[in-house]
């Protein structure tokens, strides 16, 4: 189903932009890329806006691996990874990535107060697809939220997209679940890991 | 080994390390998590104060008692903090004293984006600007030292990338031994800035920033790295990380102080390059420094400077990111034009928005229900309560600075204007700059009405602590305020706290009070609805079969309330629904629903047995 080579980030710099809603575990799931990185013994940059402790708005967090890494922010056009934890979102930062990159889709919408007061719409699943579609034609869609209810807990849905997208790379499982457990307290454990796995098997489906 | 650290964890442990043993601050994005990260650590006393110079002037005290402390406020903070902070610029120190600005480039969650390296220069006081955590994290330490060594205080600037931005950081694992403590400092021509003092103290400030210029010469903050010759580039802070990113072959002059400047350093560096220009966010502040010196710097053919804004390539508003960096570059000519356009895609931008929005079950929302339908001028004030404005509570006139909305609305009841003021202000805001302004409008008795949105916490910046809510910051039990006995002692007689889901109180309220021309403070109380303590009280409500579609509770604007796929059969309007995963029971919308269509909490329990509503 994958079109093309691993990424393997020992040997290349990796850009991914995390983007979803406040409440999804975006930011969480960003820190736990940035651990692996870490880990992997890459410089690491994860760079996002905190301050409006509003639930509902947009969340966008930059995450770079590399030798060396100096800008915290990726420019737009230069992700080799979209990760997004919400379509509309998807949508709104598809000029983030590269031509030809890899855009991760939770297959999940959120409406945005001006959708649910009725003044605009919601764009329809084809429009989004169209909207991604004119960056690059690797865009894989995952239903995250239903594989986590599924599990018996839907806030594993993040865990469930990291897992997917570590399908897309050579990194190691068991260095993923390291930094996995690392960040998790302990009731949540178990249930994460398997979060993973499932993520890890759902594009390969 | 190294760790991962914000560069606001990185400032806060590099503080510990230095052997600091105070702090004090206000919480402001993208400052707040610094003092939140040093009050973890052990050994040592950390505050949240009232407002920023409240802040300052605690700090300047530990500094004087000769320990070592640091303050922290966002940019414009520091503006509240300014008579302090030029108070001690004149009188030094005992112990290193460090001040944090949080710039915010680009005003992600601020009302402008002042360049606070400014403030270094009008106060004659160094200024140092860390590149990124581990920076922060060195710098830190230095900082305290530099304060010790010119008896100075430093001012440390950081930007939001700067602040927000997680990388890998070498730490030390020992901390400095705190400064022992000595007898207070009786030393009036120093400490006691009377005129004849005061001038001496201006002639000593003078010598020492010229000091401080000597000093940066050497510092190893500032560094030359010599790469290609035909290009040279002077830059400081984040725009540092820039240069590399867009320049990788350029020699480039690190500036970690960037105020005072290097001359010497930067005249060599100027010398060893065939073209020179400067990189840095905001304000031409380098720039302007280094065309001061009578160096040349690069001028693409057509660019004449054009002041009053002195700034050449790159743009003086907003913030800098590669993409931004490349392009000016382009245009002047530093690079060839890119190859790979980014890949704009138009459709993108017609997508609708998502804006920050007051939460479901917010205790602002009922009020500003009420001021909407009654439309008077409202005098806004900063916090969760500013998206008072977003629709449809469309419900804020003025909103510029903290602690305004009380002054402003007094200002324009005084000047005559034909209609009644309402000011709309939260605890924290309150404490922080709205009691002098509260006891303006009793002492000179003008009619404004003040509504003190009392929801427990300062929310907008991420729940802290603050006089009204009974807990220090490193938690411990205190005195909690009592806001409604202040403001009778402030001289006002009209005083109400009432419970700030309760629409129709509030509504009467105020209604009642319009009558009379007497000023008046209406206090709004329950607690911000994401606190701890209320989320356990969180129940969804749900809409009966009641419901003819009329609007009326979508014009609360929660979140929470959708517009369903079922109509009407009579009126062919969509139904109203509510999402069970957002709604937290605060029962407004049932207060507003004509029909009696959405049940209340009490109703819920019994009826949910046998099914009767449509959910
Ligand atoms: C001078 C200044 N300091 C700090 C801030 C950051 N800030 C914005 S809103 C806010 C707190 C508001 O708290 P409160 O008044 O209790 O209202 P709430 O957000 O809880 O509704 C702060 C500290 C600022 N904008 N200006
Ligand atoms: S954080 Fe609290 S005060 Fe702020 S909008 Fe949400 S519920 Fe209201
Ligand atoms: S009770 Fe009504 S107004 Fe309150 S959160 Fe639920 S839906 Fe929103």
């Amino acid at each position: 189903m994958m079109n093309f080579p691993l990424i393997n980030p020992l040997k290349q710099p990796v850009n991914i932009l995390l983007v979803g809603v406040g409440g999804q575990g975006t930011i969480l799931a960003s820190n736990i890329l940035a651990e692996l990185g870490l880990r992997l013994g890459l410089d690491v940059k994860q760079a996002e806006i905190h301050g409006m402790s509003q639930r509902g708005g947009s969340v966008v967090s930059h995450l770079r691996w590399g030798e060396k890494v100096f800008s915290p922010i990726i420019p737009p056009g230069e992700a080799d990874i979209l990760l997004a934890f919400e379509k509309l979102e998807a949508a709104r930062f598809s000029d983030h990535l590269r031509p030809g990159g890899i855009a991760l889709i939770n297959d999940h919408s959120i409406n945005p107060m001006t959708v649910s007061a009725g003044l605009v719409e919601y764009p329809d699943h084809a429009q989004i697809q169209g909207i991604l579609n004119h960056v690059t034609g690797h865009i894989y869609w995952i239903n995250g939220l239903k594989i986590a209810e599924e599990l018996g807990n839907t806030r594993t849905a993040n865990v469930v997209l990291l897992g997917a997208l570590s399908s897309l790379m050579t990194i190691d499982p068991t260095d993923w679940a390291t930094v996995i457990q690392a960040r998790l307290s302990a009731k949540v454990i178990e249930i994460n890991l398997k979060a993973f796995q499932t993520g890890r098997q759902a594009l390969r489906n | 080994m190294k760790r991962l650290l914000s560069g606001n964890e990185a400032f806060a442990r590099g503080s510990w390390e230095a052997g600091v043993t105070v702090a004090s601050g206000y919480p402001g994005t993208p400052s707040t998590e610094i003092t939140e990260t040093f009050a973890k650590f052990p050994g040592v006393y950390a505050e949240w104060a009232p407002n920023e110079k409240v802040a300052l002037d605690t700090a300047i005290g530990a500094a004087y008692a000769g320990q070592r402390a640091f303050c922290t406020m966002k940019h414009v903070g520091l503006n509240v903090a300014a008579d302090a902070l030029f108070a001690a610029a004149m009188t030094g120190v005992e112990g290193g004293l460090v001040i944090v600005s949080a710039d915010d480039p680009g005003m992600h969650s601020s009302q402008n984006e002042q360049d606070n390296r400014q403030y270094a220069r009008f106060a004659r006081i160094p200024c140092l600007d860390p590149a990124d955590s581990q920076e922060a994290h060195d710098f830190a330490l230095v900082a305290y030292n530099i304060s010790e060594q010119f008896d100075t205080p430093v001012l440390f600037r950081m930007t939001t990338r700067v602040c927000h931005t997680t990388s890998p950081v070498e730490v030390n694992e020992q901390r400095l031994q705190p400064r022992p403590t000595i007898k207070f400092p009786r030393n009036p021509p120093k400490y006691v800035m009377m005129p004849a003092n005061a001038r001496k103290r201006h002639v000593i400030i003078e010598t020492r920033i010229q000091e401080l210029a000597q000093f940066a010469e050497a510092f190893s903050g500032n560094q030359v790295e010599m790469r290609s010759r035909e290009l040279g580039i002077i830059t400081g802070g984040i725009a540092y990380q820039y240069a590399r990113e867009v320049f990788p072959d350029a020699s480039v002059l690190k500036l970690g102080m960037v105020y005072p400047l290097p001359v010497k350093l930067i005249r060599r560096f100027a010398e060893q390059v065939e073209k020179l220009i400067v990189l840095e966010e905001l304000d031409p502040f380098i720039e302007d420094q280094v065309r001061l010196m009578g160096i040349e710097l690069y001028k693409p053919l057509d660019a004449a400077i054009s002041y009053p804004n002195t700034k050449t390539i790159f743009p003086v508003t907003g913030e800098l990111n590669p993409a931004i960096v490349r392009l000016s570059a382009e245009k002047a000519n530093l690079l060839p034009p890119a190859s790979q356009k980014a890949s704009m895609s138009q459709t993108a931008l017609d997508l609708p928005a998502r804006p920050p929005v007051l939460c479901p079950g917010c205790p602002h929302r009922g009020t500003f229900y009420v001021l909407h339908k009654l439309g008077l001028p409202i005098n806004g004030d900063i916090g969760c309560y500013t998206l008072g404005i977003t629709p449809p509570l469309n419900a804020i006139d003025t909103c510029g600075c903290m602690g305004e909305g009380i002054g402003v609305a007094h200002g324009a009841a005084i000047a005559g204007d034909q209609e009644r003021h309402i000011a709309v202000i939260g605890d924290s805001t309150f404490f922080h700059t709205g009691i002098p302004a509260l006891m303006n409008v009793a002492y000179n008795k003008s009619n404004v009405i003040t509504i003190i949105m009392d929801n427990r916490v300062t929310g907008m910046t991420g729940h802290q602590e603050n006089p009204g809510t009974g807990r220090t910051l490193q938690q411990k039990e205190t005195t909690e305020v009592n806001i409604e006995q202040l403001v009778r002692a402030l001289g006002i007689e009209k005083v109400r706290t009432v419970e700030a889901y309760d629409v129709d109180t509030i509504e009467k309220t105020l209604k009642e009070w319009l009558k009379t021309e007497e000023p008046a403070v209406l206090i709004t109380q329950e607690e911000c609805a994401l606190l701890p303590s209320a989320r356990q009280r969180w129940m969804p409500l749900a809409v009966t079969d009641k419901c003819n579609g009329c609007t009326v509770c979508f014009r609360i604007g929660c979140p929470a309330i959708l517009k369903s796929d079922e109509l009407d059969p009579k009126y062919n309007r969509p139904l109203a629904k509510i999402d069970p995963l957002l709604c937290t029971g605060c029962e407004i919308c049932a207060q507003v629903c004509p029909r009696d269509a959405i049940l209340f909490r009490n109703q819920i329990k019994p009826i949910a047995q046998e099914p009767v509503f449509s959910e």
